[in-house]
């Protein structure tokens, strides 16, 4: 094996050789200067696509509509009329003229009326919530303020902040209609169409019959 | 040489061994190619001819589909004695569907998922839904221990309900498994199926991470006065049997302003949807605001479809 150089002197390399280096020194020569251009070069604006549509915000053209409760509740008597309606009471009835007992808490049984009702709503005094001074056909904010029975969900809020913020915006109970207001309405219920103030927790359903495709069938334990 | 063996046949008399290899084979072909035609003898007033050669939904101009619209809803008369109207309401500019549900109030009444049964018009007998509600143990979120077939009153104790419909991936598995472009994303995010293009190959079922897609096994029975009327040729219109279904975000209502089905039976407001684009609306609170999660993130699907914990 030769222990020589073996690239011929530099005198001796053909003439075609140089040129190939000097090509390929400008060449990168030029690819320097377009990286620089591009990379410190003034910033041309990109033009808008056409095909990015803005994103679509309508004006609102509908309502969003909270249904209402019917109003200060009635007592129901059990006794039915001569045309067999059941007879009802207000609340006033009785309480113009009985004074209600401020010591009477939910989830304590009562000695005198409203015997039948139940619940568990904390540790919650009756006149926490129902305004006693108006003969008890209006609801009482924690300040003292009286509330009408169809705005409840003022008085539900004091205490659920993080539902009622949640609710504010659509992320809590149920609702029915259109997302794209400017085409349509949108109802949503209250609190108390789903939970009992007396007794808030959402009570277990039977829940609706199950699919029985073959991509729900039950694991049968094959290996 | 000596001389050919002759044979000797009933009608064709005798014959010589190449003359009896060419009637044997040409009986051969002539069995398999009448068995290869076999099914333009079984061509019927359902296959027609028009469907045959449609064209793919997107290269339909809108005449076309108003033809083949028609014909569908002759269709729907005839098998189903229904009067349905197939509309076809095209994606907005701008809008980019997007869905939440909250977990901390789903109660798993499957109302949902009945909602999809009967707004979808999906088979009575096996009660199809695109929407499964598995019933999970509480302390994380392992679908192993969960159960789509529970039947006792929900919520259960220690339990949560986790229901699960096509996610409508942005980088959608399903539609790279299509072997036929039977599937795709639309510029809204919907990924929808052409019934009339799918060949049925069941590709995009086992792509799916989220078993999210169905298969007619069998044309879907339907009593008459329970069909919706209201179908879109991209949704909810009747599959015929064969082909592969799925969520497609109640296309054919949310593309007119409306809420899916599903969300409007949710008693209890799980559900969050609507335009991810529009800064002011709910859908967009919800992922500004609650810490929401994607099912299987690690397979880089990126969903449409977010899950959110209240606490």
């Amino acid at each position: 094996m030769s222990v020589e150089d073996p690239s011929p002197p530099a005198a001796a390399r053909p003439p075609g050789r140089l040129l190939a280096r000097f090509v390929l020194l400008a060449l990168v020569g030029v690819a320097l200067a377009v990286g620089a251009v591009a990379a410190f070069g003034p910033v041309r604006v990109a033009r808008p696509s056409a095909e990015v549509a803005l994103p679509y915000t309508p004006e609102p053209k509908f309502a969003v509509e909270i249904r209402k409760p019917a109003g200060p509740p009635v007592f129901h008597t059990g006794i039915k009329d001569a045309n067999g309606k059941s007879v009802t009471m207000a609340c006033a009835e009785c309480h113009k003229t009985r004074e209600p007992n401020a010591a009477n808490r939910l989830g304590r049984p009562m000695a005198f009326f409203h015997q039948a009702l139940k619940g568990q709503h904390g540790n919650l005094a009756c006149v926490a919530c129902h305004n006693s001074t108006e003969a008890n056909a209006s609801l009482r904010l924690a300040d003292g303020t009286s509330l009408p029975y169809t705005e409840v969900m003022q008085l539900c809020a004091q205490c659920h902040g993080p539902q009622y913020r949640s609710y504010q915006h659509g992320a809590h109970g149920g609702m029915a209609g259109y997302w794209d207001l400017s085409k349509g309405g949108r109802t949503r219920a209250n609190c108390v169409d789903c939970h009992n103030p007396h007794a808030p927790k959402y009570q277990p359903v039977q829940p609706a019959r199950a699919t029985n495709d073959r991509g729900a069938a039950k694991e049968t334990g094959h290996e | 040489m000596s001389e050919p063996k002759k044979f000797a046949l009933p009608v064709l008399g005798e014959v010589d061994r190449r003359t009896a290899l060419k009637a044997g084979a040409a009986t051969l072909g002539v069995t398999a190619w009448a068995a290869a035609i076999q099914p333009w003898f079984e061509w019927t007033t359902e296959l027609n001819v028009d469907e045959f050669l449609q064209k793919h939904y997107r290269e339909l101009t809108a005449e076309q589909k108003l033809a083949v619209f028609r014909h569908l809803e002759e269709d729907a008369k005839k098998q189903y004695g229904a009067d349905v109207h197939i509309s076809d309401p095209l994606p907005l500019p701008g809008v980019q569907y997007a869905y939440a549900l909250n977990l901390s109030i789903c109660i798993g009444c499957r109302k949902c998922a009945e909602a999809c049964h009967v707004e979808n018009n999906h088979d009575r007998p096996t009660h199809q839904s695109y929407i499964r509600v598995f019933e999970m143990q509480k302390g994380g979120i392992d679908f192993a221990k969960g159960d789509c077939h529970y039947d006792h009153p929900v919520p259960a104790p220690d339990k949560y309900y986790m229901p699960v419909q096509c996610q409508h991936c942005e980088n959608a598995p399903c539609v790279k498994a299509c072997p036929v472009e039977a599937t795709w994303a639309e510029p809204d995010g919907i990924v929808v199926v052409d019934y009339n293009w799918c060949i049925g190959c069941r590709y995009c079922e086992a792509a799916c991470p989220y078993h999210a897609r169905r298969f007619n096994w069998q044309k879907p029975e339907i009593p008459a006065d329970e069909v919706n009327p209201n179908q879109g040729y991209l949704s909810n219109r009747v599959r015929p049997q064969g082909v592969m279904e799925k969520c497609t975000f109640c296309l054919h209502r949310v593309r007119e302003g409306r809420m899916p089905a599903c969300l409007e039976a949710c008693p209890t407001g799980a559900r969050v949807f609507g335009n991810v684009l529009d800064p002011d609306s709910e859908i967009r609170w919800v992922l500004d605001n609650k810490r929401v999660f994607v099912l299987k993130e690690e397979l880089g699907t990126k969903p449409r479809f977010f899950y959110f914990f209240d606490k």
